[in-house]
């Protein structure tokens, strides 16, 4: 399976979305410059974190309208795997490929810490390794992670499973605790935390790296079927 | 200083309008027969500029001279933008600490983000990857809203340009003490890493080689900041807004990847430095003077943000996120190739000349014309008075202090809520610490650790000041400086490398603060050539006084050590139930500058803590040795607040307690803060072993499986108290005091 890792002006975790996929889980990876128009030789899309364009303006707001952002929808459209984290999952919903808005956190302050999350749906592409309800532990490190719908698009986030990952103690004073959502045809996944951050118990954590690896497993199986 | 029209050279020298830019009488006319002229407006500008001492260390550069500097790993040593330790394998660390005070104290945000920004650029112009951020700060009592919002502000300001840009802050030091209300202390520290064969040198080698401007365009923004940070503070420093810089991260980050991408894959640069401090200038006449040539600039040319500026404020500029470069005569393009790709400007500016003078051309006429060795090697150097203070003998013979405590266990609570020791999550959780996740040792233990990928080594970093000893005792506690910077590595199984230092004091022409200055680094260059720690670089803040007070000296330490395995990690933190606790040296009653008498009395007096170097650097190497034999699961180093403290921040992973028993004078078994001892935590099958190889070691308890310090003295329970309450005295404290009315 061949990753794409999305790198915009400012963007900073590209290079530990890399790695992750690369070295830990032993898929290909390849940077792709945000001028870049087609993705149509990547099997999955990986929206790093960071601060694309400065995040000036507000979080993801001037990212959404790169070039490379025609190919991520293109991709989203093929029923392709992408995975927002942090900035990622910012320009995802200002993309609309994700409902809802990034507030800022509820302190105003930036919050990097270790957090821990429940695996709410663990029945998708991106989830199927962990078990129902599995406590896992996944760094948060942003400043506008503080998730906000209305309650109408909550209710439907909530009647379709579509609320994957919830905060066991909301970090930033997002609704419903949500960390983590997705589109309603399943394959375009937002989330604050970043598993990328969790896939070495030398760094802390090793609970994102079957995150990656339930993107691997749909793959396949998919790829089996199809073929 | 801003004219309608500019003053004529005349003028300058009638009116004497060169002391407004603070050059003094004599250094006017120093100038004046270095030209064989009186000097114009613009060339009394850069003078001003590069003889601050925030330029040329004129007043500090006597002591300076005594640090070690040389060692078989050193591969750059102070002179260029950062120093340069080899560290194997074709690979070496660069590392730096630089101040921003003066511009925090008066808009806090902007000065700490920008001080961050400037030293990064310091790492990145040798070509190395900037890996981790540290820091140190110091701050008045957090009892004023004053205090709380330059605190907020800074912490917010830090964070902001190091998450921004992606490198991660990984570690440092905050300590509030009265000294530094008005005048806080804001330093910051950038790691890179490099491989020897991209080292960079800022020369402008080469005459007819291109002199290229890359990055932000120049702006009015932060004329004349080198020579405000020369000044004490004062009320009349509010005025200054101006001088202070706005930082653009987003902006620092394409130019980051840039550079890094030119040196890496373009042989055709010949010299790069930041554009820091006095701009434009001390960039152009620094990498001539180095080179031992001279460069001619068009200002015609340099990219603005403003109308008609002059060549006194581009030259004078300090606007952020620039770099001055040099390329190889008619391979310009490549540079300009990179540069355009991440969405910025490279410019030719000017020439490289054989004739040694820096000259200015705007609007077709030399505006400035002056000798690059005189601007950036001339600076008179001033062998200031020195003075021992009153106070000094005064301390020296007082009566030592012997505090009275009366409940043990209140006493470690309110000990640990003291804000220089309690926990500093606060602000470390607002720093992104594991952006590049190469983070194997966050913020909060001894020292941090990051890992080198594709290897299996890994640095460890800390900054360390106890700036309390260094007041009341300059010479020891400037020893003691350098031995706890060294003994953090140590705990975290690091070999201790080479220093780079910031030396924070007040203003030298007051002959008690350049004895201070002058007795602590000899206290510091006496402690690094016995631990073999060089000086590879560093940053000397001077006349950091608030309306006539002097901050307490302040010679902040940032220290780099090479892990040689990662299995040597090491952390402060207990492991587990049923390990032997063990201190390594002992215990006399020294509580001289403690944070129990600060607690007490309010204020410190008396004797610092001694210090015997040969004891200290014996205890390192037989630490190290076991710990890199695997012999220790923790190693803690026994500071402020003294054993007790020590044990309960060992507790702090939640996981486990500690039973020990102590000897001796039970409140110095308890508090006192003697030096060179280390509490260790060990599996009982390596004890003998351990033993063997820590002389000074002595088994004083283990560690439980029930979460509560237990201490005896004298077959009697004399403290006990659960993690729960350690805990929240200690992780409480800071956001209490910050959240509480002023």
């Amino acid at each position: 399976m061949r990753f794409a890792v999305i790198v915009f002006p400012g963007s900073n975790c590209d290079i530990d979305m890399f790695h992750a996929v690369k070295d830990e889980l032993g898929a290909e990876a390849e940077y792709v410059w945000h001028d870049e128009e087609s993705l149509d030789r990547f099997d999955g899309i990986l929206l790093p974190g960071g601060f694309s364009y400065g995040d000036y303006l507000r979080t993801g707001a001037i990212a959404q309208f790169s070039h490379v952002m025609d190919g991520v929808k293109k991709a989203a459209e093929a029923g392709k795997p992408v995975l927002g984290v942090c900035n990622g999952f910012q320009i995802l919903q200002e993309a609309g490929l994700l409902p809802g808005a990034m507030r800022r956190n509820e302190s105003l302050k930036f919050i990097c810490k270790q957090e821990a999350l429940k695996v709410v749906n663990n029945e998708t592409m991106f989830s199927s390794s962990y078990g129902k309800d599995e406590e896992i532990i996944i760094p948060i490190a942003h400043g506008a992670g503080n998730y906000y719908c209305d309650e109408e698009t909550l209710k439907q986030l909530e009647e379709e499973n579509r609320i994957i990952f919830r905060y066991k103690n909301n970090p930033n004073g997002s609704v419903s605790d949500i960390a983590g959502i997705m589109n309603a045809k399943g394959n375009v996944l937002g989330m604050m935390p970043h598993p990328e951050r969790a896939v070495s118990e030398l760094l802390g954590s090793a609970d994102g790296l079957k995150l990656f690896q339930s993107i691997v497993k749909s793959w396949r199986e998919n790829h089996v079927l199809s073929s | 200083m801003s004219y309608l029209h500019e003053p004529t050279a005349e003028q300058i020298q009638e009116q004497k309008l060169y002391r407004e830019m603070g050059l003094s009488d004599e250094e006017f006319a120093l100038v004046q027969s270095i030209i064989g002229r009186l000097p114009n407006w613009t060339e009394t500008g850069l003078f001003s500029v590069m003889w601050s001492e925030h330029c040329s260390y004129k007043n500090s550069k006597p002591v300076l001279r005594k640090f070690p500097v040389d060692g078989e790993r050193v591969l750059q040593g102070p002179g260029e933008g950062a120093g340069v330790v080899d560290i194997g394998d074709g690979q070496a660390v660069v590392f730096k600490i630089e101040s921003h005070n003066h511009p925090s104290a008066i808009e806090p945000y902007q000065g700490a983000a920008t001080g961050v920004g400037g030293i990064i650029r310091d790492i990145f112009s040798m070509g190395a990857r900037p890996v981790a951020l540290l820091n140190s700060l110091r701050f008045g009592e957090l009892t004023s809203s004053r205090v709380k919002y330059l605190f907020e502000e800074v912490v917010a300001g830090i964070a902001g340009y190091g998450n921004c840009i992606g490198i991660p802050t990984v570690g440092g030091e905050v300590q509030f003490d009265a000294s530094y209300d008005g005048n806080p202390l804001v330093n910051a520290m950038c790691v890179g890493l490099i491989d020897h064969k991209d080292i960079q040198k800022g020369q402008a080698k080469g005459a007819g080689n291109s002199v290229m401007y890359v990055g932000a365009r120049t702006g009015r923004d932060g004329i004349h900041g080198a020579t405000f940070a020369s000044e004490e503070l004062t009320e009349a420093s509010e005025e200054k807004r101006p001088a202070v810089q706005v930082g653009d991260p987003f902006m620092e980050k394409l130019l980051l990847e840039a550079c890094l991408e030119l040196i890496q894959n373009c042989d055709a640069l010949v010299g790069i430095q930041d554009m820091g401090a006095a701009g434009l200038t001390s960039s152009s006449a620094e990498m001539a003077s180095k080179a031992g040539m001279g460069i001619e600039m068009n200002l015609d040319l340099v990219p603005q943000r403003e109308l008609n500026m002059t060549a006194y404020e581009m030259m004078l500029s300090e606007s952020q996120e620039r770099m001055l470069i040099v390329m190889q005569k008619g391979r310009e393009q490549e540079a300009i190739d990179i540069f355009e790709k991440w969405g910025l400007e490279a410019v030719v500016v000017g020439t490289v000349i054989e004739d040694k003078q820096l000259r200015l051309l705007q609007h077709g006429e030399v505006v400035a014309d002056v000798p690059v060795d005189a601007l950036a090697e001339e600076a008179p150097v001033y062998h200031k008075p020195s003075r021992e203070p009153e106070m000094f003998s005064k301390f020296q013979n007082e009566e030592p202090f012997v505090p009275a405590v009366e409940s043990k266990k209140e006493t470690l609570l309110q000990l640990l809520a003291q804000p220089t020791i309690a926990s500093k999550s606060w602000v470390f959780d607002q720093y992104d610490y594991m952006v590049r996740t190469n983070t194997v040792v966050p913020p909060g233990s001894d020292a941090a650790v990051i890992r080198i990928r594709e290897t299996d080594k890994a640095l460890a970093m800390t900054t360390d000041c106890n700036s309390r000893y260094l007041y009341l005792d300059p010479e020891t506690g400037g020893q003691i400086a350098v031995a706890e910077a060294a003994r953090n590595l140590v705990c975290s199984g690091a070999e201790p490398l080479a220093i780079t230092d910031c030396l924070n004091y007040g203003n030298p022409e007051k002959p008690e603060i350049f004895w201070q200055l002058e007795k602590s680094t000899d206290g510091m260059s006496e402690a690094c050539r016995t631990l073999g720690t060089p000086v590879i670089g560093g940053n000397v803040s001077l006349y950091n006084e608030t309306n006539g007070v002097a901050v307490y000296p302040t010679p902040v330490i940032g220290m780099v050590g090479l892990v040689h395995h990662l299995d040597h990690i090491t952390t402060q933190y207990f492991k587990a139930p049923g390990d032997l606790i063990y201190v390594i040296g002992e215990t006399l009653q020294e509580f001289g500058g403690s944070e129990l008498q600060k607690m007490q009395l309010g204020k410190i007096s008396g004797k610092a803590p001694a210090l015997n170097l040969e004891t200290e650097v014996k205890r390192q190497k037989q630490l190290l040795e076991a710990i890199q034999n695997g012999l220790v699961e923790s190693a803690h180093d026994v500071a402020e607040g003294g054993l007790s403290v020590a044990l309960a921040e060992s507790m702090m992973n939640g996981n486990t307690g500690a039973s020990v028993e102590l000897e001796g004078d039970l409140v110095s078994a308890l508090y006192s803060e003697t030096q060179s001892r280390f509490l260790v935590s060990v599996k009982p099958e390596n004890a003998k072993a351990f033993e063997a190889m820590n002389e000074d070691a002595k088994q004083i308890g283990f560690v439980t499986d029930n979460a509560v310090l237990r201490i005896d003295h004298e077959n009697q329970e004399v403290l006990a108290a659960a993690y729960d309450e350690l805990h929240s005295a200690w992780k409480g404290a800071i956001p209490c005091l910050l959240t509480s009315k002023a």
